[in-house]
């Protein structure tokens, strides 16, 4: 039983501040990924939880246990690093078995325990190697083994598969999330990449410059970002950001009227790639297809809609040829209005 | 591989060892060649015969062997007292960030740039006066102090070496500072300590002015050979030559493999 609770942690690095005023609620059980483009603090969020870095103001409490100024090792946590940090002067089974032997496990429960990590990553075969002769992906098997075989209630990742080639990390995904599905431990996960965030967190904390900017589940950032920040940094291709006018409360899209959540000026209507309707030019949104990029399962076009760039996904059948000029209906109830000038969300259209 | 590279490869080990063990071997001809061995040329490939007489008298001259004895007091203490103080001043500067870090290893090679001549007659009064003077302790100290630096940035450049990761590693898992130290960062170091400790000592066994300086009865091996052999014939010189490299070729020799794995190149 552990939840973490992060308060109002800050963090200054000289006259950098790294984080501003984390608050941060991770329920036991779940995982959450901490999600961030590279150096908006992340790694140093992780690391205070950890006890590796001090804060400079702010509490952690995990489990009802406020540890801000307890020492890391009785934290009672396990982490797995980014470079892995497998003892290179210890064989396998004993890079797994050392949480267990400081905690000091008798020896049939050292067994047992290492067994059953081993077994959970499919390395049971490379007990008596040392780190030197595995691959990259073996190693971080390895990493993860230690970190499961104490049994941790909290278990911390930073970025472990993104040293690891495109086809494994896929794999070493799946792996990871019915493993720490089943164990159920309670997981902060950092990574940039957000794909990964999406497919294994149960939310996602999408961090921005030393904040928290969102705080939701990953269907929700990705369908509702609360800024174009998000909108743009989860999901691939990026949310569109299309400039337009409203009047009388209605937003002008080419032929298309959309009701709007401001009653005049000027906003952004943010609109996922996959959420147009492929119609006739002068039935929607002028659409004017530059690129046509056939993907298999679908075709990304980039095109021009007034001066602006967008990108659209359509079934891969129903592709125009680039040149053509066609119209764009967007899907209206997922649209989010966004304020032109601070880019953060309207709320839902009236 | 092709014949070429292969010939390459082997002239250059023979050159490598060539120019290590030729003057070694023409030490040692000298050294048992007898009286005549040493003018003799052109320089037979084994010598006629082996003469042990100038090794021997050379061992059984009086006092070579409390010199060895000191020699190995001195080196040994210096050694011991480089890696107590240098290794824990190399892991601060290679761990901590202060004010100052660079400044201070600014100081620890600026230590070296001190004439010695100049430090000779102010420490061999002070030496006199705490009773160290005419003692392998003295001798010892001073070589410390001639040791240290290197000892302090050679083991900062292995601990630098030594992933911070790991060592966060060690803490997450349950380890205090000290003991995290010891179960991953000191195995990993231990040969780059071990060729640092080899190091200072081979740094004092040959030191030969400090040595001169701060002892008149108790000599090291070195000062006392400088003393006996300036007026001893050349072939006496030639044995004394080879007792001195003899220790630090063997020692080195016993702890390759820890070289080698500091050089990176695998012990097979
Ligand atoms: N030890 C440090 N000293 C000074 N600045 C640091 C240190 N660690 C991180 N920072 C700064 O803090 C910010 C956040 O870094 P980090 O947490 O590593 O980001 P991320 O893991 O999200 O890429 C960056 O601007 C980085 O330059
Ligand atoms: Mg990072």
């Amino acid at each position: 039983m552990a939840d973490i609770q992060i308060e109002r942690v800050r963090k200054d690095f000289g006259a950098v501040r790294a984080l501003d005023e984390i608050t941060l609620h991770v329920a036991d059980g779940e995982f959450v990924a901490l999600l961030g483009p590279s150096g908006c603090g992340k790694t140093t969020l992780l690391r205070i939880v950890a006890g590796l870095e001090t804060r400079t103001a702010g509490r952690i409490v995990i489990g009802g246990r406020d540890l801000s100024d307890v020492p890391t090792r009785n934290r009672g946590l396990a982490m797995v690093f980014q470079n892995y940090a497998v003892f290179p002067h210890m064989t396998v089974y004993e890079n797994i078995a050392f949480g267990l032997r400081m905690q000091g496990a008798d020896t049939t429960r050292v067994q047992a325990q290492v067994k059953r990590a081993a077994e959970l990553l499919h390395i049971e075969m490379l007990l008596d190697r040392y780190p030197a002769k595995l691959s990259g992906g073996q190693r971080q098997r390895v990493a993860v083994a230690r970190a499961l075989a104490v049994e941790p209630p909290v278990l911390l990742m930073d970025e472990p598969l993104s040293n690891l080639d495109a086809l494994l990390r896929l794999e070493m995904r799946a792996d990871l999330k019915a493993i720490l599905q089943e164990a159920g431990t309670t997981t902060i996960y950092v990574t940039h990449d957000q794909t990964e965030a999406m497919g294994l967190a149960d939310r996602i904390a999408v961090m921005h410059g030393g904040r928290i900017v969102q705080f939701d589940t990953p269907m929700a950032v990705y369908g509702r970002p609360q800024s174009t920040f998000v909108g743009g940094f989860v999901g691939s291709p990026p949310m569109n950001f299309i400039k337009v006018d409203v009047t009388g409360g209605q937003a002008k899209l080419g032929a298309l009227s959309l009701p709007a959540p401001v009653a005049s000026g000027s906003v952004l209507a943010g609109i996922r790639a996959e959420d147009f309707a492929l119609v006739e030019r002068d039935k929607g949104l002028p659409f004017n297809v530059l690129v046509v990029e056939p993907l298999g399962s679908h075709a990304l076009m980039t095109g021009r809609v007034a001066d602006q760039i967008i990108r659209v996904v359509a079934p891969p059948d129903t592709a125009h040829a680039a040149g053509t000029e066609i119209g764009l209906a967007p899907v209206q109830q997922r649209i989010v209005w966004m304020d032109a000038g601070s880019g953060t969300a309207l709320g839902r259209s009236a | 591989m092709n014949a070429l590279r292969r010939i390459v490869y082997a002239t250059g080990i023979i050159a490598i060892c060539a120019w290590v063990l030729v003057p070694i071997y023409f030490i040692a001809l000298g050294a048992f060649g007898g009286r005549g061995g040493v003018f003799a040329w052109p320089k037979t490939g084994l010598p006629d015969r082996v003469l042990l007489g100038a090794m021997q008298r050379f061992l059984e001259i009086e006092g070579v062997w409390e010199a060895a004895l000191n020699s190995v007091i001195a080196a040994g203490l210096c050694m011991l007292l480089s890696i107590a103080l240098g290794a824990p001043a190399g892991y601060a500067l290679a761990r901590f960030r202060f004010r100052g870090a660079n400044l201070y290893r600014l100081l620890i090679l600026m230590t070296r740039a001190f004439p010695l001549a100049i430090l000779a007659l102010p420490l061999t009064v002070s030496f006199i006066r705490i009773g160290l003077y005419d003692t392998p302790y003295g001798v010892a100290l001073i070589h410390t102090a001639l040791a240290l630096p290197f000892a302090a940035l050679i083991t900062s450049s292995l601990f630098v070496g030594i992933p911070r990761e790991l060592e966060e590693a060690a803490w997450i898992f349950g380890c205090t500072r000290w003991q995290a130290f010891l179960k991953v960062v000191l195995p990993l170091a231990l040969p780059g300590i071990a060729a640092t400790a080899i190091f200072a000592f081979v740094i004092s066994w040959n030191e030969v002015f400090a040595a001169s300086i701060l002892t008149v009865r108790e000599r090291t091996l070195t000062a006392y050979l400088l003393k006996i052999l300036s007026e001893s014939p050349l072939h006496y010189r030639f044995a004394g030559g080879l007792l001195l490299i003899v220790p630090s070729v063997v020692f080195i020799f016993a702890v390759r493999k820890y070289l080698f794995a500091m050089w990176g190149i695998a012990n097979r």
